[in-house]
């Protein structure tokens, strides 16, 4: 109640108490993005508690992983945050990478930043429309299906599949780009920049969406870091971290020499915050706004990314190299890395005895912590705020339950 | 019809009462609900193109146009659940309570001069006290689904469609105490002639009203973004979170009759009902009142107006629905009672006021109700204004052949 009880005139007083009821939201349910199950304890329309059930999509992947060898693994990682599968795939291509101290092709290297960049703007399409359904607008969503779609056109040319990719594999890519394919990509990035504009009238400036956005789940810088959030939750929260910049050797070895900014809110400013819309007055930092807004400037950071990578993979010589093969022998040992994957900080481990099947693999999943500050954001507030609240920590149920 | 009947065809008079009220019934629940289905369609078609989608393209040729039938059909022949905790009479009742209600209000609905199905002299007040029953099919729905998610929607729709009635009402009456009557046709009659005759255009009190009853009728018929009852993102489907078939069919059916029943209200109230921009029939020299053919092409041109008027309404209110998010229930209230309620009542006010202050308009010859370029006016029905009500304004008296 302490959220809506404030000293905010505009916030309507709820001081009707009723009946407690319990609701089940989900897992069958329009806005749990898969099969999460919330339970709702509510006094009328506000919600004094939510506690999220997860499991409903757990296929045993972890347990899996033991019985295949490495490189056969990967498919597994496609089908953890299907909406990012490229983004998957890298992980746990570089923890073995890691775990080998295999160095792959600077072509190779270039390409792998192309295609994860693409992959995150592929992502955070999604998690702005489905965000917008949450909200109760359709259209929005198909908009970002229409540009989705061309991404996934191109990773289809690159690798022959449009969701579970299996295309960033150990030691490299699966294979190298077909002729023109960076013509087309080129062509879509000029194609999709002039509509980012039309998503933030659409969304990000909209008077309902504001309202119903800004202020909404307010996530503290403090409460942030002890959950252990991570990606655009965390930097919505305005804490200046992306491992992309501030990760292990490995993997930001992969972005030497790329220039972009963090997309944070520092001394109250996003980066290049010229060129967007203004942070409306309601907006506090941490809330779900922010959190939106974080995604809408990676997808132009990773825009960027994506052309630079064009140029450099473009003047790479040479061929990006073989990937290893499936049977490839590890040494014994350890390895866990973690990436910037578009919902957050997804971390691999691989430990092995020396054979060609890992002896355990575990995942740490970004939306499994970003979920868990759901009953925190969503104490107190009104039913219609809980798929608002669980929209902006853009979840994936297949990451979180493997 | 019932003088053709008891006179030409020899029925006594009972019996040809309800040979013309069946007829007229079948004639308008038919009509209204095949224009329903043209807005489903529409409203396929309307939301594809925003969202750069084609929508229906095959159904019935080309269009799609016969792709509101297959659903019919579809629904007609799918499984009819109830859920087991329902309670079966109310479950039954409510899509009916609901139908019933929208439906019903389209009898005081003027199409053109004298196509109504029942020209009432409180017609307003009818259409709004019969559309406001609607919510009853909501409440009962919601309650007797025995679901969670369909209680929430039944009390979200009680608490909007009840608040919301209150400056719904309050707009309503502006045009009412224009026009010195409740009676719908002459309210549109006194709006004839050129556009600056509409009483959207009467006095800025109007105006503004004008766009505080589309925000009120948008949310009494639970459009986005004011669907909270159905919200589908939070409360699954909300009141027919349980309905299946031709029960769930029904509900939509009664929305789509509601949408066009506020839009026409709006047309009739604001927009000079079935008084097109330009008086063309006028300006033909063409008369409601005399001649052979005069009086069908007068009325057909009404028709049109009106039913053209009214549909760019519900199309405006797609155009909402698939641009805006949702609003919460809070900010729903809060924009009743903070916003809409008190900006009626000041509006309503003003609209007095000026109608005190300056009785010709603004511009003595130009806005004056009444004046010289009318499209049809005639008394009411039988040669005689309707006692009370025609003739309490001077204006009308005067020009009454």
């Amino acid at each position: 109640m302490t959220q809506l009880m404030g000293d905010d005139p505009r916030i309507v007083e709820f001081d009707v108490r009723t009946d407690e009821m319990l609701v089940n939201m989900g897992p069958q349910h329009p806005s749990t993005h898969g099969v999460l199950r919330l339970v709702l304890r509510t006094d009328g329309e506000i919600v004094s508690e939510v506690e999220p059930h997860i499991g409903y999509l757990h296929r045993c992947a972890e347990k899996i992983g033991e019985n295949l060898t490495h490189r056969q693994w990967i498919p597994y990682t496609d089908r953890m945050d299907y909406l990012a599968a490229m983004n998957m795939n890298l992980g746990w291509a570089l923890a073995v990478e890691k775990l080998m101290k295999y160095e792959v092709s600077q072509k190779a290297r270039h390409l792998r930043v192309l295609i994860t960049e693409l992959g995150r703007i592929a992502s955070h399409l999604v998690g702005m429309g489905a965000y917008g359904l949450d909200l109760g607008t359709f259209s929005p969503f198909l908009y970002a299906f229409r540009e989705r779609e061309r991404i996934l056109d191109l990773f289809e040319e690159a690798c022959g599949a449009r969701l579970t990719y299996s295309y960033i594999t150990i030691g490299g890519l699966t294979a190298d780009l077909p002729p023109g394919w960076l013509q087309r990509c080129e062509a879509f990035l000029d194609q999709f920049e002039p509509i980012i504009a039309e998503y933030h009238a659409l969304l990000t400036t909209n008077a309902i969406f504001v309202k119903r956005t800004a202020g909404i789940g307010v996530l503290s810088r403090d409460m942030a870091i002890e959950y252990g959030c991570s990606g655009p939750v965390l930097r919505g929260s305005g804490v200046d971290q992306d491992l992309r910049r501030d990760g292990e050797a490995i993997y930001t070895a992969m972005y030497d020499g790329y220039a972009f900014e963090v997309a944070v809110q520092k001394n109250g400013h996003y980066p290049r915050d010229h060129q967007y819309p203004a942070v409306p007055a309601d907006a506090v930092l941490g809330d779900c706004w922010h959190r939106f807004f974080v995604r809408m400037l990676e997808v132009v950071q990773s825009m960027d990314l994506a052309r630079q990578a064009i140029d450099r993979y473009a003047s790479c010589k040479g061929t990006i190299g073989e990937p290893l093969k499936l049977t490839e022998k590890m040494p014994a040992g350890d390895a866990y890395l973690e990436t910037e994957c578009p919902k957050g900080q997804m971390g691999f481990y691989v430990v092995s005895d020396g054979s060609a099947i890992p002896w355990r693999v575990r995942a740490r999943s970004s939306s499994f912590s970003n979920l868990a500050v759901a009953p925190e954001l969503c104490r107190g507030c009104l039913i219609a705020d809980v798929p608002a609240i669980v929209g902006s920590l853009d979840i994936v149920m297949g990451e979180i339950d493997r | 019809m019932v003088e053709f009947l008891t006179s030409t065809v020899g029925l006594s008079g009972w019996l040809a009462w309800t040979i013309a009220a069946v007829v007229s019934a079948v004639l308008v629940l038919n009509v209204i609900a095949g224009g329903a289905l043209a807005f489903i369609w529409a409203e396929r078609k309307v939301s594809a193109r925003i969202q750069d989608r084609l929508g229906p393209t095959r159904t019935g040729g080309r269009f799609g146009w016969l792709q509101s039938v297959a659903d019919g059909i579809k629904l007609l022949a799918k499984e009819d659940l109830m859920p087991q905790g329902a309670d079966g009479l109310l479950f039954r009742l409510a899509p009916y309570v609901s139908f019933c209600a929208s439906f019903c209000a389209f009898i005081a609905l003027p199409f053109a001069f004298d196509v109504v199905g029942q020209r009432l002299n409180v017609a307003v007040f009818f259409v709004v006290a019969v559309l406001g029953l609607e919510v009853f099919g909501v409440i009962l729905a919601g309650y007797a689904s025995a679901s969670k998610w369909s209680l929430f929607g039944a009390m979200r729709e009680a608490a909007q469609v009840v608040s919301y009635e209150v400056p719904l009402g309050m707009c309503v009456v502006v045009p009412v105490m224009i026009a010195g009557t409740m009676d719908m046709v002459t309210i549109a009659e006194k709006q004839a002639g050129w556009f600056w005759n509409w009483y959207i255009f009467h006095d800025p009190f109007t105006f503004v009203i004008f766009w505080v009853y589309v925000t009120c009728a948008v949310a009494s018929v639970n459009r986005a973004p004011f669907d909270l009852a159905e919200a589908e993102s939070e409360l699954v489907a909300g009141f027919h979170t349980e309905y299946s078939g031709l029960r769930w069919s029904y509900f939509f059916m009664a929305e789509y009759g509601s949408m066009f029943l506020v839009s026409a209200m709006a047309a009739v109230l604001f927009l000079g009902g079935w008084n097109g921009p330009v008086p063309l029939a006028s300006l033909a020299g063409l008369s409601a009142g005399t001649g052979d053919t005069a009086p069908y092409v007068v009325r057909l041109l009404g028709l049109a107006n009106l039913v053209a008027k009214a549909s760019l309404g519900v199309i405006v209110m797609m155009w909402i629905r698939w641009t805006l998010p949702r609003l919460r229930i809070d900010q729903v209230m809060a924009t009743c009672l903070k916003y809409c309620t008190p900006i009626a009542a000041v509006m309503f006010a003003g609209a007095m006021l000026w109608k005190i202050a300056l009785p010709g308009g603004l511009v003595p010859g130009l806005s004056r109700p009444g004046g010289e370029i009318r499209e049809g006016w005639l008394p009411g029905p039988g040669g005689a204004a309707i006692p009370g009500e025609s003739t309490r304004d001077g204006s009308l008296a005067r020009v009454t052949p």
